[in-house]
């Protein structure tokens, strides 16, 4: 592994990336090919529209009721995984996350970690805590073992190198595993990968995984997978560690099954995965396999920030299927990467404001023509374009105005220009008078516009009034105003 | 570890922030089970749901075999011997498996799961050919089999060898997910491991290419037992 890898690369830098990722045809022509086959699978599994609106009411109501009892699910939650004798810890930011791993991974003298797919751990940069420290953490999942032999993140929450193609994935294991001939033919490819990393589930002294819903009422821990890294890494190796986000837990088992089933329609076009596993504790008295110590790691990481305003508390709804950026304009262009976020996309848009504060995200929240795709398609219904405009407002807010719950980086993207522009726009656009006052003035000054207008105009000819208004034209057509 | 302080301060952030709790669900799940009550296998007979796994499990590269109590050993032994299964684990403590193993013939090594999995770990992962699971039941509509490891038949059986035998009961197929967790009452109580199987391992990783056999069995033959009475008028 590089000292540096690319996941340092700042959300901040947002702009640049995006000009990089338009020019680069070979990486437009894969994300189209992949958008289309990701929206198609998706629209079969929905023959009835009744039936989907219907379904995403019910997730809507079971996450909101979820967020609504909160704090007291997680004491639920965490009284329930006691009682099987799984350890509970919690942790508030990334660094106390991979702390507390590395607390556990140190005890038991272990030196590797495999890992099934957990976009938790990506977003506290786990590998790179680990590797620092000397523990060798290996991504399980296929897209997430191409994606760190390759030295890059995840560019899709489900799809991790939905990015690469076949001929790049050929040369990567050409390089990088030992004895594999370049190929292209996927099914190659795969055995390859599973060879490769078969040692690896027997060897670790960990399994990590994450967590795709859980149950207070029994304590479960829901993973949804295809390919059963997720059960060889969390079933094999005598610890299993997993990593969620405080949001992940509901009220009962029962509740699950909707979510289960929008999840998997919505991300891969599946009516249910391969594997479905659920997780109630460690190894019990008598049991032959499965680990012997477990731990859950219940993640803050912004999470309360976003959970603080009643608006933007509809953000943790979420049950990271993907179906937003799946239907993205924007993501379908400049791919998962350009973002700079673990969580690419409009949730990425969303959630990353929290995660990392406006400051680094400020640009990210305008990157939207606010379509409403995502809106459309999302399971749980939340409100993408409105919290992407309340973000956008956030981040114009004056950063020394006092509001009751002020979001990290507030008046990132603060500017006394504009807020003046806007300030006289509004008051012209309130009083009549000022309004005709302003509307004579334009239209007689209007050779004076300047040719340069900031932003607008690096890819646009410049706005100049018209010679006429149109209420100067509907009066002479003799219409009123 | 964490202290309390990290756990006083997530929660109170929270409380400060939640609205009043609404704790009884009762109207929710109210609505899911009306959601599901006109579920298109609800009605179905018991044939009829197995035809429907049958088809969808075939559909995901799911060899299924339909037989009856008295011929599917022979004829599942047959199979496995022309796949060349050499080692097989099995818990021959199961009526299931016992049938099975009386009609194996001597080429095919039934091994016990009569040791911790630390404790032969790696020949578990290189040695052993196939797993015979008995599943609780299935369940028609997504093609699934509910699998609950247990002491005699551990979750790796089902896991780690290149192939993987179920043998599932006409009888026990339910309609849906939701109706398999309500009929066994999962809220009332979940094993250390229940696990939901409906295919071979899988992958769409490489380029949305579908690949079978990502990390776990290549392969699942799937044995459903016609036990069912009403039906055979």
């Amino acid at each position: 592994m590089n000292a540096r890898p690319m996941q340092f690369v700042s959300p901040a830098d947002f702009r640049e990336r995006v000009s990089g990722a338009l020019r680069n045809q070979a990486l437009r022509t894969s994300m189209r090919g992949a958008m289309d086959f990701l929206q198609t699978k998706r629209s079969t599994q929905f023959p009835d529209a009744d039936e989907l609106e219907q379904l995403r009411d019910l997730g809507e109501a079971i996450r909101q009721h979820a967020l609504a009892n909160l704090p007291d699910l997680l004491v639920q939650f965490e009284a329930s995984l006691q009682s099987l004798g799984v350890h509970v810890h919690w942790a508030s930011t990334a660094d106390e996350a991979n702390a507390i791993i590395h607390g556990i991974a140190q005890r038991r003298g272990a030196r590797s970690i495999v890992k099934g797919k957990s976009m938790a751990s990506e977003e506290v940069e786990l590998n790179h805590y680990m590797s620092e420290r000397g523990i060798d953490c290996v991504e399980s999942d296929m897209g997430e073992y191409i994606v760190q032999l390759a030295d890059e993140k995840p560019s899709h929450i489900v799809m991790p190198a939905l990015h690469k193609t076949r001929a790049d994935i050929g040369a990567l294991f050409e390089r990088h595993l030992p004895g594999t001939p370049f190929t292209e033919d996927v099914d190659t490819l795969i055995l390859a990968g599973r060879r490769a990393l078969r040692q690896k589930f027997a060897d670790a002294d960990i399994g990590l995984s994450g967590v795709n819903f859980a149950a207070a009422d029994t304590g479960t821990l829901w993973l949804v997978e295809n390919e059963g890294n997720g059960r060889l890494s969390t079933t094999v190796p005598d610890v299993h560690i997993a990593l969620m986000g405080v949001e992940k837990v509901v009220a009962r088992l029962e509740h699950i099954v909707p979510l289960a089933s929008l999840l998997t329609r919505s991300a891969t076009g599946q009516a249910i995965t391969t594997y479905f596993n659920l997780i109630t504790g460690p190894r019990r008295a008598g049991e032959m396999d499965g680990p012997r110590e477990m731990h859950v790691v219940l993640l803050d990481n912004g999470r309360t920030q976003a959970y603080a305003d009643q608006q933007l508390r509809a953000t943790l709804q979420c049950i990271r299927c993907g179906a937003c950026m799946n239907h993205c304009p924007v993501y379908e262009r400049v791919g998962g990467h350009a973002y700079g976020t673990t969580y690419p996309g409009p949730i990425g848009k969303i959630i990353s404001p929290h995660l990392l504060g406006l400051g680094e995200t400020a640009d990210l929240v305008t990157a939207s023509s606010l379509c409403g795709a995502c809106a459309e398609v999302c399971p749980v219904r939340i409100p993408i374009p409105s919290l992407l405009v309340r973000l956008r407002t956030e981040a114009n807010r004056d950063p020394a105005q006092q509001v009751d719950q002020p979001l990290r980086g507030q008046g990132a993207s603060f500017s006394r220009g504009e807020r003046l522009v806007w300030r006289f726009w509004s008051g012209a656009f309130a009083r009549p008078s000022a309004y005709r006052w302003f509307r004579w003035l334009a239209t007689r000054l209007r050779a004076f516009t300047p040719s340069s207008q900031l932003g607008w105009t690096r890819h646009r000819t410049p706005l100049v009034p018209a010679r006429r208004s149109l209420s100067d034209l509907l009066r002479e057509r003799g219409q009123a105003e | 570890m964490s202290g309390m302080g990290t756990r006083e301060r997530i929660l109170g952030a929270l409380r400060a922030a939640a609205p009043v709790p609404t704790p009884d669900s009762r109207e929710l799940e109210a609505r899911i089970n009306q959601h599901h009550a006109h579920g298109v296998l609800r009605t179905a007979s018991a044939t009829q749901r197995a035809d429907e796994m049958e088809r969808v499990m075939t559909s995901v590269r799911t060899e299924v075999l339909r037989s009856d109590a008295a011929s599917w050993p022979a004829l599942l032994a047959d199979k496995l011997v022309q796949a060349g299964v050499q080692r097989i684990l099995l818990d021959a403590a199961t009526a299931e498996g016992a049938a099975l193993n009386t009609v194996l013939p001597a080429g095919v090594q039934i091994l016990p799961f009569s040791q911790p999995l630390e404790a032969w770990k790696d020949a578990l992962f290189s040695t052993v050919d196939a797993g015979f699971t008995v599943a609780r039941s299935g369940i028609a509509a997504t093609g699934t089999l509910v699998l609950a490891p247990d002491a005699g038949t551990p979750r790796t059986v089902s896991l780690v060898p290149p192939l993987h035998v179920a043998l599932v009961y006409a009888s026990t197929l339910h309609a849906d997910l939701h109706a398999a967790m309500h009929a066994e009452r999962w809220g009332a109580g979940m094993p250390a491991n229940l696990v939901l199987v409906s295919g071979p391992s899988k992958t769409s990783d490489i380029q949305q290419t579908l690949a079978y056999g990502a990390h776990g069995p290549r392969a699942l033959w799937v044995v459903v037992v016609d036990d069912v009475v009403e039906d055979q008028a």
